[in-house]
């Protein structure tokens, strides 16, 4: 009989309180690597599974500036050297003709870096996840809140993990295949 | 959040969603319509007489590709007609959307969320129908991509110094950017369907869209900062399309459109018929759905006193261009104010003055402002009188000019109203088709307004 590998432990909460407690209990355990998920943004859950670096502003900043100097520099070198047109005697390099597009070129990079820079730093799109293997976990988008601990993590003992998350008071918790 | 879910359970006015709702039903509720509810007769009747409408459409732009734009009522001295009115009518209601989606996230107006997705949905039916027409206004549709800055063996490049150009990259990014903020609102509630389709086809579909969203914690957090920042920019996104719209005008030499009051004046013209367009389709969708426990008196309310004050702008905005008109001391544009009070087109100002001044005024009446029936009456003049005034400003303004050996008068033919009514009903069969195959109310972000959602200490 060949042995599956376990991707993780996960335990199933009611609340969305619940679930941050336990997070915040489970990092407090000693445990590096875990997740939590939720139907819905929790408050203070992303810091509380140790998250703290998040790189999407960094992202939207770049897009940004890239369609900000890409969007004037593209008007300049039209307007003022490949294709000079003389259009009432207003000069070819009349810049604050150019802010308009170069705004909108600004607003355009910035949002398609924000949605795919975020897609991106999630891992998106990925169809098919082992949590997905729990039947339980299709109530994550719905009504229920998940936790887990990953069998990476170097204090990952599958006997010692589960009595340790029973300890948290789950609704139920189920061993995620990998 | 915390301010969100007080001003749920503490407010004296009606609440945003009604209470003895759990994460559970909210879901069930929201998303049974997509998933369980059988389409209706009334479903198929509405689609249908859409569907038959935008076929009226096409069949009125494949004769205008045939023959030109001749068969249009457009000639000198009024060269744009519909085309341009339509266009700025359409625009205009999109930005209702926007305001909901954007600029109340980041002021924080709870109540908007069970209103966003319908509103955003509208917002990009809304701007397809309006890019149609510049499209279609062109001459040669088949060459409009010289629109775009693209390198060509002609060696030609766009004139960036036109607020036609400008317009091009203004509503080209605002469709984007709608589109986008739009797709990355729907993703969460997409994984709901997913996860709660039995249909397996329905199941595989939703699970493509929703690119595998599990709604790890972290996933979150990146998603609520994406979410936030594309808000901040579409918010003076939103505030620009207009303004460069209003520049095809300002810009231009023509009394009656050069004037400075242009870019306030047609964005508060523009937020105001727009949330007259929400409230005519969330008074039908909301009694039809059964959803008044979501959309309740409060959202109603709500909009109409966004109506209300944006009316007030474009009355001022109205009072302001009659007063230059005189102050300016310049004979042409004194004229263009007699021209609108008693030239050809007079019946028409009038008309416009009671649609987007005076009939609305009875919004100040807390009782027809929670009223239903009334408010879907209300906004429906709002929408004539809004479209009542891009006809005054493209129409009657270019119709006599400096010279009166250049003037005209415009009729519509029978193709522009076929074209316009087209896009209203392929308007209508889109709207149709969104509610019943994708969630028309945000679920997660419903779920947020639970006083469950706070997480205690």
């Amino acid at each position: 009989m060949k042995r599956t590998p376990v991707y993780g432990l996960m335990a199933e909460f009611d609340s969305a309180t619940a679930l941050v407690a336990a997070a915040h209990r489970t990092r407090e355990a000693g445990y590096k690597k875990m997740d939590a998920y939720s139907p819905f943004p929790v408050e203070g859950l992303a810091e509380a599974v140790g998250f703290h670096h998040d790189e999407v502003p960094l992202v939207v900043l770049t897009g940004g500036l890239i369609g900000c100097l890409a969007g004037y520099g593209m008007q300049y070198w039209i307007s003022a050297i490949s294709y000079p047109l003389n259009i009432g005697g207003k000069p070819y390099h009349s810049w604050p003709a150019f802010i308009v597009v170069t705004f909108e070129m600004t607003i355009l990079f910035a949002g398609i870096a924000a949605v795919f820079g975020m897609l991106a730093l999630n891992g998106l799109p990925m169809p098919n996840h082992p949590v997905f293997n729990v039947p339980r976990f299709a109530l994550a988008t719905k009504d229920r809140f998940f936790l887990i601990v990953f069998s990476s993590d170097p204090k990952y003992d599958a006997a010692a993990t589960r009595q340790f998350l029973e300890s948290l008071g789950p609704r139920s918790l189920s061993e995620v295949p990998g | 959040m915390d301010e969100q879910t007080k001003s749920v359970t503490s407010s004296k006015q009606a609440p945003v969603i009604e209470p003895g709702y759990t994460f559970a039903t909210v879901t069930d509720k929201i998303s049974a319509i997509v998933l369980q509810r059988p389409t209706s007769n009334g479903w198929f009747v509405g689609f249908g007489i859409g569907f038959l409408l935008t076929m009226m459409m096409l069949f009125a732009i494949g004769y205008l590709f045939v023959r030109g734009t001749g068969i249009w009522g457009v000639t000198i001295p009024i060269g744009w007609g519909f085309a341009i009115v339509n266009f700025v009518w359409w625009i205009g209601i999109g930005h209702a959307g926007t305001l909901i989606s954007a600029i109340l996230l980041l002021l924080r107006q709870s109540w908007r969320n069970s209103i966003n997705r319908f509103a955003e949905a509208m917002t990009l039916f809304a701007v397809s129908c309006a890019g149609i027409f510049p499209l279609i206004h062109v001459g040669r549709p088949w060459l409009a991509y010289w629109l775009f800055p693209y390198p060509n063996t002609m060696g030609v490049w766009p004139q960036f110094r036109s607020p036609l150009v400008w317009d091009v990259f203004a509503v080209s990014t605002y469709f984007t950017i709608s589109l986008l903020f739009w797709f990355i609102g729907l993703i969460p509630d997409l994984a709901t369907l997913r996860d709660r389709s039995d249909n397996r086809w329905a199941k595989i579909i939703y699970g493509i869209l929703a690119m595998g969203w599990r709604g790890s914690a972290r996933h979150w957090h990146r998603y609520e900062t994406a979410y936030l920042l594309l808000a901040g920019l579409a918010t003076p996104l939103v505030l620009s399309v207009h303004t460069v719209v209003s520049f095809d005008f300002a810009v231009g030499i023509v009394p009656g459109w050069h004037t400075t009051i242009f870019p306030p004046y047609f964005v508060a013209g523009a937020i105001y018929s727009g949330f007259a367009m929400v409230l005519m389709l969330a008074i039908p969708i909301r009694k039809l759905y059964g959803l008044e426990d979501f959309i309740t008196e409060r959202h109603l309310e709500n909009s109409a006193k966004v109506m209300l004050a944006t009316g007030l702008i474009v009355a001022y905005g109205y009072v302001i261009e009659a007063f230059m008109g005189w102050y300016s001391g310049n004979r042409y544009d004194a004229f263009t104010l007699w021209n609108r009070l008693h030239g050809p087109y007079a019946f028409f100002y009038y008309m416009l003055l009671a649609c987007n001044i005076v009939i609305p005024q009875v919004l100040w009446s807390k009782k027809l402002r929670t009223s239903p029936v009334w408010l879907f009456f209300i906004s429906g003049v709002v929408l004539v009188g809004m479209w009542l005034e891009r006809f005054i400003i493209v129409v009657v303004s270019l119709q006599r000019d400096f010279l009166n050996s250049s003037w005209g008068m415009y009729y519509p033919t029978r193709w522009d109203w076929m074209t316009y009514i087209g896009t209203i009903g392929m308007f209508l069969a889109a709207i149709f088709l969104f509610v019943r195959i994708l969630p028309m109310i945000s679920i997660f972000e419903m779920r947020t307004l639970l006083p469950e959602a706070e997480v205690k200490e």
